[in-house]
């Protein structure tokens, strides 16, 4: 059985105890919601769009420690990059997560950063959608913001 | 009969396995309970001996078990103290007996205008049904609230009932282990002219039933959740109420006669009893039912009784302000299911560490969300103890537990 170790990472901690971009954004950020049916966590995502590019994102609601690190890194991880970037980031993570959506193998070539610290989530099952909460949430705010 | 704890887990073979070197402590009945030997062996027993279709054939064998599988019920009826046997359906489980009540009683009787009554500390299969006919139908739903120790508050009872048709209550919170005063809620009910509804899934298994002194109208539990199979769960109703009304799901076993104009029901209980019926789980649950008369349902409720006593002292004791107990601090008004939050972990966190000593919790919303909105949490760690549990589980929760609190110490 892999350890407490393999899922709760320093990093992981990290970003539980100190999250990045937490908080809202008023409209026009797009807004959009994501729930976890199994444990109750919830996850807001604020959205800004501009020029192709994600100038802003902030992230709101409560869950548990994988939940919350992994929007954090997320929010972390595409603020400033451009939408495709983002897109292909959202793909590339649940590709690791053991989730397949079909498509392409995504281009694993670019360092992953902190979410690398993530990777031990695989050995969890039952955590594998707290993990993914929020990048299904930050998938929906892209529709929402192309729309 | 002395209850003898050890006797107990004996009976009950995963108790004895060891996950990953490590005694498993099953905190977990309160979502469903282990399995004795005397359950398995019946359903194995009946499977390799006497398995037949029942109420279909002519020949011995299907004759047999059509008198096992009828035997079944009436040791179901004995055990709540039923009436009649024919008043107690099998279903498929509680969730299932809930909405064969709503779609089948509550169709016949409520229409825009009426008021059914609900309690905030229902599961979701108490709730949900009832608003998906309100939808349909435009009747209101009412609320009775809770008091901040998490029992009913029940000091606008008579105005939330009246004019009421119905009100349909749980025996027991599933997330604050809270007791309901069932004889005072049914009583309640009838002086305001509604029928009472008993969501029975937590009280079967853990106290004595008597539906005849609750003078309820319909009382609804499952089999797992009682030392028996999953697949199976029972409807009490009064026979009066039964025969008035219209069947559920419709096809074989249910009906009379069909012609092409249309068809007759069956009587009680195959008139709510369509297709064929969960045979091997009627007779597991048969030995579940005997299983727990031989122990004694009394008994059951003390030993609980004492492991909640235990089970709040100690984790008072060891985590003091760190942890908040939701529900009554009295076991007397109380079931061993216990639901906390511990400093700020997150209860999927406390779950995974308790997972890594084989410590199995719950953790989450249990079903009943608009509880969980009251207590102001999406989530809560929940240890429910059953008749297997002993003092080193306990100790076993808290010792768990603060090695969950020395990680995550924020
Ligand atoms: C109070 C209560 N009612 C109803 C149910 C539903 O039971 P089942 O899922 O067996 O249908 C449960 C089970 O969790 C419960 O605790």
């Amino acid at each position: 059985m892999p350890g407490l170790e393999d899922l709760y990472r320093e990093i992981i901690l990290d970003h539980y105890k100190s999250p990045r971009n937490r908080g809202s954004l008023e409209p026009p950020a797009v807004r959009s919601e994501g729930h976890n049916p199994l444990c109750g966590d919830e996850i807001e995502v604020f959205l800004v769009v501009k020029d192709g590019i994600v100038d802003d994102i902030k992230i709101g609601g409560q869950g548990c420690s994988i939940s919350q690190s992994s929007a954090s890194m997320m929010s972390a991880a595409v603020k400033g990059k451009p939408v495709e970037q983002a897109r292909a980031l959202i793909h590339r993570f649940k590709h690791m997560m053991s989730i397949d959506e079909g498509g392409e193998e995504p281009d694993t070539s670019a360092p992953l950063g902190d979410l690398e610290a993530l990777q031990g989530v695989v050995k969890f099952p039952v955590r594998i959608k707290c993990a993914v909460l929020s990048w299904n949430t930050l998938a929906e705010a892209l529709d929402i913001a192309a729309e | 009969m002395s209850f003898d704890v050890q006797k107990v887990r004996a009976d009950f073979p995963v108790l004895a396995e060891l996950i990953n070197g490590k005694p498993l402590v099953y905190l977990d009945s309160a979502n469903t309970s282990q399995k004795p030997n005397a359950v398995i062996d019946a359903m194995t027993q009946f499977m390799q001996h006497g398995y037949a279709p029942t109420n279909r054939s002519a020949y011995q064998l299907a004759a047999e078990a059509t008198d096992k599988f009828e035997g079944a019920r009436a040791k179901v009826a004995a055990f709540i103290n039923a009436p009649k046997v024919h008043e107690v359906l099998y279903t498929k489980n509680a969730t299932e007996a809930l909405n064969l009540i709503v779609r089948s009683w509550g169709s016949a009787n409520l229409s825009a205008g009426d008021a059914v009554v609900l309690t905030h500390m229902e599961h979701h299969a108490n709730i949900v049904p009832w608003q998906m006919l309100a939808a349909e139908r435009g009747f209101t739903i009412r609320w009775v609230p809770l008091t901040s120790d998490g029992l009913l508050d029940l000091s606008n009872l008579s105005t939330l009932l009246d004019g009421a048709k119905a009100f349909s209550f749980t025996a027991m919170s599933n997330v604050l282990g809270t007791i309901n005063p069932i004889k005072e809620l049914c009583a309640a009910a009838h002086k305001a002219g509604a029928i009472a509804i008993v969501d029975a899934c937590q009280a079967v298994p853990h106290m004595p039933t008597d539906v005849q002194a609750w003078d309820a109208d319909f009382v609804t539990f499952s089999s797992h959740k009682m030392v028996g199979p999953s697949g199976i769960g029972i409807l009490w109703g009064r026979e009066s109420l039964l025969d008035a009304m219209p069947p559920f799901l419709g096809g074989g076993n249910m009906i009379s006669d069909v012609k092409l104009e249309g068809f007759t029901c069956a009587e009680l209980p195959a008139k709510f009893e369509a297709g064929t019926q969960p045979i091997i789980e009627a007779i597991g649950l048969g030995a579940a039912v005997d299983y727990l008369t031989a122990i004694g349902m009394d008994n059951v409720r003390a030993h609980e009784y004492d492991m909640t006593v235990l089970a709040l002292n100690s984790l008072n004791d060891r985590f003091g302000s760190d942890i908040t107990i939701h529900g009554s601090t009295d076991a007397a008004l109380r079931g061993a299911t216990i639901s906390f939050a511990y400093r700020d972990v997150h209860p999927h966190d406390i779950s995974q560490v308790l997972d890594q000593n084989n410590v199995c919790v719950r953790a989450g919303h249990h079903c009943a969300k608009p509880l969980m909105r009251i207590l102001g949490s999406n989530a809560t760690v929940r240890a429910s103890f059953y008749l297997y549990n002993t003092p080193s589980d306990v100790t076993a929760l808290c010792d768990a537990l603060s090695e969950a609190g020395d990680f995550f110490t924020l």
